[in-house]
């Protein structure tokens, strides 16, 4: 099977914040390596991984800061923050062409998020937002996981969330996940799909049952927002059955509330970045919790990483064309599939 | 995000009529295995399979008209 080309007129998250120092920092977004690091005032600035020279990967040691300025640790190319070369070895003229090309880098909710096409169109207003992962009121804990799989792989992973009752069964799984009917909304325009399960009457998973210490059943409710190509946001409520709805107003204050975000970032064509977090409203601050979520967070990030690499094997060997069969639950994932072609399509003119 | 799928939703019997706002909602019919498309021009239509329900929503001839 054949993959779909790069949207690289997007936004993607290339890293957490927390990620990018003073130490060279590396990451591969659409193919491209793209060198990541802090400036002495603390803005992350986004460049080529690869000395204009002979392509030495500048994250390598003995490749350096000094100060605002990277030095190669090849032949001592040296590049100023906006990527261009300040200083070539033995000689005084620096040739016009060197320089590395430098990407918008935007830091926001915790993100740092990255533009590799055309830097034009590089609107910082598209990037769609996640505040709670940055936000006063909630706890977040994160991580990232490499995926050996084609990052549409994970999006028809995580639009059709019936897969919990299988896959994570123990975790987060119950069987009313499975079992719930989901609605479905579709903004093409604007490149947004939305499905809800609202379940009014469930087992508690131990995901949710040791966080928020509820013991009975619970109302679950899950409304997924997906922003192709890269954010995903599904707003998980809990609540012990008989909780009252929230409020005309949006409050919600007997309700656990937990922002589940994940950023699904290509890499190369068959290799996604699975970067995850997880934002609670209770327990603030609480180390225990956050320990159990974090942890119990990735064990269910890595089932799903582990049936992805076998079924990137599975469907790289397949013709194009193959069969598959769509049921009721697919109908998310069918409109986000048809928005990330469109979006190719619309890239590969 | 609206609570889709409540009963109340836009489109669905008994809720409000659908609003010329681009989104196509689609719901699955209570206690059925059927899919109702409701398009953002009105029209809506039943079915049992969503890869038919997609094609038709994205190019009935009714839209628009
Ligand atoms: S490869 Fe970087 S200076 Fe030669
Ligand atoms: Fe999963
Ligand atoms: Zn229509």
């Amino acid at each position: 099977m054949t993959t779909t080309p790069f949207v690289r007129d997007q936004w993607y998250v290339a890293a957490y914040g927390y990620e990018v120092g003073r130490e060279l920092f590396s990451r591969t977004v659409c193919g491209e390596p793209v060198l990541l690091w802090r400036t002495e005032a603390g803005e992350v600035t986004g460049m080529s991984d690869r000395c204009v020279h002979r392509r030495f990967p500048l994250s390598q040691k003995p490749s350096h800061l000094v100060g605002d300025q990277v030095v190669c640790g090849y032949h001592g190319f040296t590049y100023g923050a906006d990527g261009a070369c300040v200083n070539v070895p033995g000689q005084r003229r620096i040739p016009r062409t060197a320089r590395l090309t430098s990407y918008p880098v935007v830091e926001q909710d915790s993100f740092v998020w990255v533009w590799i096409g055309d830097r034009e169109l590089a609107d910082e207003k598209l990037i769609p937002r996640a505040p709670w992962l940055d936000q006063p009121g909630y706890t977040t804990v994160s991580g990232m996981e490499p995926l050996a799989a084609r990052h549409g792989l994970l999006v028809d992973n995580l639009l059709d969330l019936s897969h919990e009752t299988y896959l994570h069964g123990g975790y987060i799984g119950t069987p009313e996940v499975a079992e719930t009917p989901i609605t479905t909304e579709v903004d093409e325009q604007a490149g947004i799909v939305r499905v809800s399960r609202h379940m009014e009457d469930a087992v508690c998973p131990p995901f949710y049952a040791e966080s928020t210490g509820i013991t009975g059943r619970i109302t679950r409710w899950q409304d997924i927002e997906y922003h192709a190509p890269c954010l995903y946001l599904l707003h998980s409520r809990i609540a012990p059955v008989g909780t009252p709805p929230p409020d005309a107003d949006g409050g919600d204050p007997d309700a656990f509330h937990v922002e589940v975000v994940y950023a699904i970032t290509p890499e190369t064509e068959n290799s996604t970045h699975d970067f995850w977090a997880v934002a609670r409203d209770f327990a603030l601050g609480d180390e225990k919790v956050s320990g159990f979520l974090h942890d119990n967070n990735r064990t269910v990030v890595l089932q799903d990483v582990v049936a992805l690499d076998v079924l990137e094997k599975a469907v790289a060997a397949e013709r194009d064309g193959y069969q598959e069969l769509s049921i009721n639950i697919d109908t998310g994932g069918l409109a986000a599939r048809r928005i990330l072609k469109r979006l190719a399509e619309e890239a590969a003119r | 995000m609206s609570a889709a799928g409540a009963p109340g939703a836009v489109g669905v019997p008994g809720g409000p009529a659908p609003v010329d706002d681009g989104v196509y909602r689609i719901h699955w019919v209570p206690g059925t295995d059927r899919l109702l498309a409701v398009c953002f021009c009105g029209e809506k239509r039943e079915f049992e399979d969503p890869v038919e329900l997609w094609d038709w929503l994205l190019a009935h001839p009714e839209h628009g008209a």
